[in-house]
């Protein structure tokens, strides 16, 4: 979804042990104007930097100056998300429930169940919010749905849940027209949602080591173009496989993947030719063909590697993929590979 | 031919439906639609196997195995020896 707000679902897994913070149930003061330091923030968690650590504390938060009859605004503990809503949120005055989801997104805490059901009820009960509205409702991202059961949670703390819009900032749209168009209830993955998490693909352990193995390739046929051809297919997994997704042919991310990596590859397999008169022909084919092969393959599975950034594959779709062009992508790196070898060293 | 992954477990058993609507609320790729005070399974392709519909069905109507469709996950979860994948 994209992942939700927009980033990665791929974090390192935390501790799981729930953290509680002494002031749970104090009432603690927002606002909505963000300062520099929370843009900061913001663009440490899209490069990856201390990717755990962009906390919010837990609890009840006032926005403004809200009276008992303020609407309570459900989010996630990460400072993506609670910031997106309180910056949304300007001139309303309200109340903000953030959610223990030690630091994860509202879609990846639902589909963990750490934004779910049970820590929504704790976290209602913990802050007493009965007392501090005479309402019996809670507004949450449509996103949150897949970890909370709603009628459940009306039955255990008399709360009824309201699932808003799927991005904080049409929520004035939303408290507006008092309800929500299908529009905003679809999530969107435009371009821009998708070049956000660029930065964040590029701390792939896989990348790393293609590049440390890119290295080893001397020969006396590696030129620039071959190492350029190595960074190329990298570069394409990475950076124009997401900004072109919607446009490369045919459903599948891998297949997706194989047409761009081999264009890519093809382009830069010619130019080691054109660049290498002088080499035996036979030598030239393997070293381009490998090449070929192998970074067709690199780019086909950092194409794969994307359907968890997205915001459509689903599990048995991934699984379909992985278990028909697995195979595939395994046979051409390995022989590649050994073609590359074979006419590099001979 | 290439489009393997339009797969999905979404099933929906509309003799089951209240017509509360929630399912047509909380899915992301609008699957749902309301037709005559109940839900119509109106594109089933587009389901993620996000399992928001299913959670949120009071009547047991739907059922979907839901779950990550993150393929780093996958492989995380293969060579680690985990059961299921997690973000």
């Amino acid at each position: 979804m994209d992942c939700k707000s927009t980033n990665s679902c791929c974090s390192n897994e935390k501790d799981s042990t729930t953290t509680f913070h002494p002031d749970d149930a104090v009432i603690k003061k927002t606002e909505s104007t963000l300062t520099f330091k929370n843009h900061l923030d913001h663009f440490k968690a899209r490069i990856g930097l201390r990717r755990n650590e962009h906390l919010v504390i837990p609890g009840l938060y006032t926005l403004g100056m809200p009276d008992e009859n303020s609407k309570v605004f459900v989010t996630a503990n990460y400072t993506l998300s609670f910031d997106a809503l309180r910056s949304a949120l300007k001139g309303i005055d309200c109340f903000i429930l953030v959610l223990d989801t030690q630091g994860i997104n509202v879609w990846c805490a639902a589909g963990k169940g750490t934004f779910g059901t049970d820590e929504l009820v704790h976290r209602i009960d913990a802050v007493k919010l009965h007392e501090h509205v005479k309402h019996h409702k809670v507004i949450l991202p449509q996103l949150g749905a897949p970890g909370i059961i709603s009628f459940e949670v009306k039955e255990r703390t008399g709360f009824k849940v309201e699932f808003g819009p799927v991005k904080a900032s049409d929520l004035p749209d939303y408290l507006n027209n008092r309800k929500v168009d299908a529009e905003l209830r679809r999530v969107r993955f435009g371009i821009f949602d998708r070049a956000v998490l660029i930065p964040v693909e590029f701390r792939s352990p896989f990348m790393i080591v293609m590049i440390l193995l890119s290295l080893f390739f001397f020969g006396d046929l590696v030129n620039h173009y071959t190492i350029g051809g190595w960074m190329a297919a990298i570069f394409s997994g990475l950076v124009l496989f997401p900004l072109l997704l919607p446009w490369l042919p045919t459903k599948d991310f891998t297949a997706k993947g194989f047409q761009l990596g081999g264009l890519i590859a093809a382009v830069f397999g010619y130019l080691i030719f054109v660049d290498n008169p002088d080499v035996e022909l036979w030598r030239m084919l393997g070293h381009i063909i490998g090449s070929f092969l192998l970074w067709t393959s690199i780019t086909a599975f950092l194409a794969l590697n994307f359907t968890g950034s997205s915001t459509f594959a689903s599990r048995s779709g991934v699984r379909k993929e992985i278990f028909i062009y697995g195979p595939v992508m395994a046979v051409m790196a390995v022989f590649g590979t050994t073609v590359l070898i074979v006419s590099n060293l001979v | 031919m290439f489009n393997v992954s339009q797969v999905n477990t979404l099933t929906y058993n509309p003799e089951l439906c209240n017509g509360c609507r929630l399912c047509t609320i909380v899915c992301p790729h609008a699957v749902f639609t309301m037709i005559n005070k109940k839900a119509h399974l109106d594109n089933p392709v587009a389901c993620m196997e996000c399992g928001a519909c299913r959670l949120n069905c009071s009547e047991g109507a739907i059922a979907v195995e839901s779950g990550v469709g993150c393929a780093a996950a996958m492989f995380r979860a293969a060579l680690t020896g985990q059961k299921e994948a997690t973000c």
